[in-house]
């Protein structure tokens, strides 16, 4: 937190257009490289450490609209991060680069897991794999849980989550619909009566 | 050939699931993918998203090795644009509104709110995963020293996973 108070003020009137070409090959290399998850710190060395695209405030705001909207964080912000520096163009190369190499990855192991011969082989290295996974997003979870849960309410919604699914078995969307409605009508904004000219100036912003 | 139609559904309704990521939706998705269109079996499945943790970049890139078991290479591309081309249209359109929402008192609501959620359905995911996952003492130990080893470590998970990979391809033929 301490390097998003000390970073340059957001260069966004004085960023130097990228082309799309250079947003793609950039963030082919993000996706060819960044292999045990966390995609998002591999994110930030590239775009704000090397690049320096953007600032930390500016990753950080990309990265809490990532986290709320439905898709992965990593291919969110491949899309922000691309509309960003080159609209629609930068935002379609950054998510081709940033997929294609798992594509491949992944097609290739498709193949090679339906060769019937390889299949017992891999089928008992991918057991020892599994393993290690439920430990490792486990640990992935429970550091950002430690991070940013906080009181009662944070953890009576993620109990229900769990509860909704494992035990009450209402599936994953009615799960989501229903204690999703409730913490956000939980966290609702405080009714705080609006002054008039503060409506109207929201309404002038808005039409910008 | 005749199942595309069927991926492509199947993954663009998942796809809208994956609140906080890819781990939120594997309870739905173990049902489609397993009971309900019978593509793959339990293991299978289990196996398949164990490999997405190896694959570099999006680790639920997954779907496209689930394409490619169900309709070869078509069926993989079918399943990658699915899953991340509807999903990645809101991105974008949302990325665009998001400064016009600022004076919105609902956003800050909305995120607050989505956070526990999203940390819950992780959890409820890996839960279903880790049924099919841990099958004995020697999974549960690999998987308990992994987490111990992530949580304690600054070492790239990746090398966990491998070493899983090893343990498995040694003990658990």
């Amino acid at each position: 937190m301490s390097t998003a108070q000390t970073a340059a003020p957001p260069p966004a009137a004085s960023r130097t257009t990228v082309s799309p070409l250079e947003i793609f090959l950039t963030f082919l290399i993000i996706g060819a490289t960044s292999f045990g998850g966390g995609v998002v710190a591999y994110l930030r060395d590239a775009l704000v450490g090397k690049k320096k695209w953007f600032d930390d405030v500016e990753f950080l705001e990309m990265t809490s609209i990532s986290n709320t909207l439905p898709g992965l964080n990593a291919t969110n912000m491949a899309i922000l991060a691309g509309d960003r520096l080159a609209g629609w163009p930068g935002a379609t190369g950054a998510l081709i680069g940033m997929c294609l190499p798992a594509f491949i990855f992944m097609t290739a192991a498709g193949m090679v897991y339906s060769e019937s011969h390889a299949r017992p082989l891999a089928s008992a290295a991918l057991r020892g794999v599994a393993a290690a996974a439920v430990g490792l997003i486990a640990a992935t979870w429970f550091k950002i849980g430690k991070k940013s849960l906080h009181g009662f309410y944070d953890a009576f919604f993620v109990m229900a989550a769990i509860l909704g699914i494992n035990y009450f078995k209402w599936g994953v969307p009615i799960t989501l619909l229903a204690v999703g409605a409730v913490a956000i009508f939980t966290y609702r904004p405080h009714t705080v009566p609006e002054t008039s000219a503060q409506k109207d100036e929201d309404w002038i912003n808005s039409l910008h | 050939m005749d199942q595309l139609p069927a991926l492509a559904r199947v993954f663009a309704y998942l796809s809208l699931l994956t609140i906080g990521g890819g781990m939120a939706a594997f309870p739905e998705m173990k049902v489609l993918i397993v009971d309900v269109h019978r593509w793959l079996t339990a293991d299978s499945l289990t196996h398949v998203y164990a490999t997405g943790q190896m694959s570099p970049g999006p680790n639920m890139m997954m779907v496209a090795e689930v394409g490619q078991l169900v309709a070869g290479p078509l069926g993989a591309l079918v399943c990658a644009l699915a899953f991340f081309v509807p999903t990645g249209i809101l991105t974008f359109l949302v990325g665009r509104l998001w400064k016009r929402l600022e004076h919105w008192p609902w956003r800050d609501s909305i995120q607050k709110g989505l956070g526990p959620v999203a940390i819950g359905l992780a959890v409820a995911g890996l839960i279903t995963f880790g049924r099919t996952a841990v099958t004995g003492w020697l999974t549960l130990v690999v998987g308990i020293l992994t987490f111990v080893a992530v949580v304690r470590t600054k070492i790239n998970p990746v090398f966990f996973i491998l070493g899983g990979a090893v343990i498995g391809f040694i003990a658990l033929r």
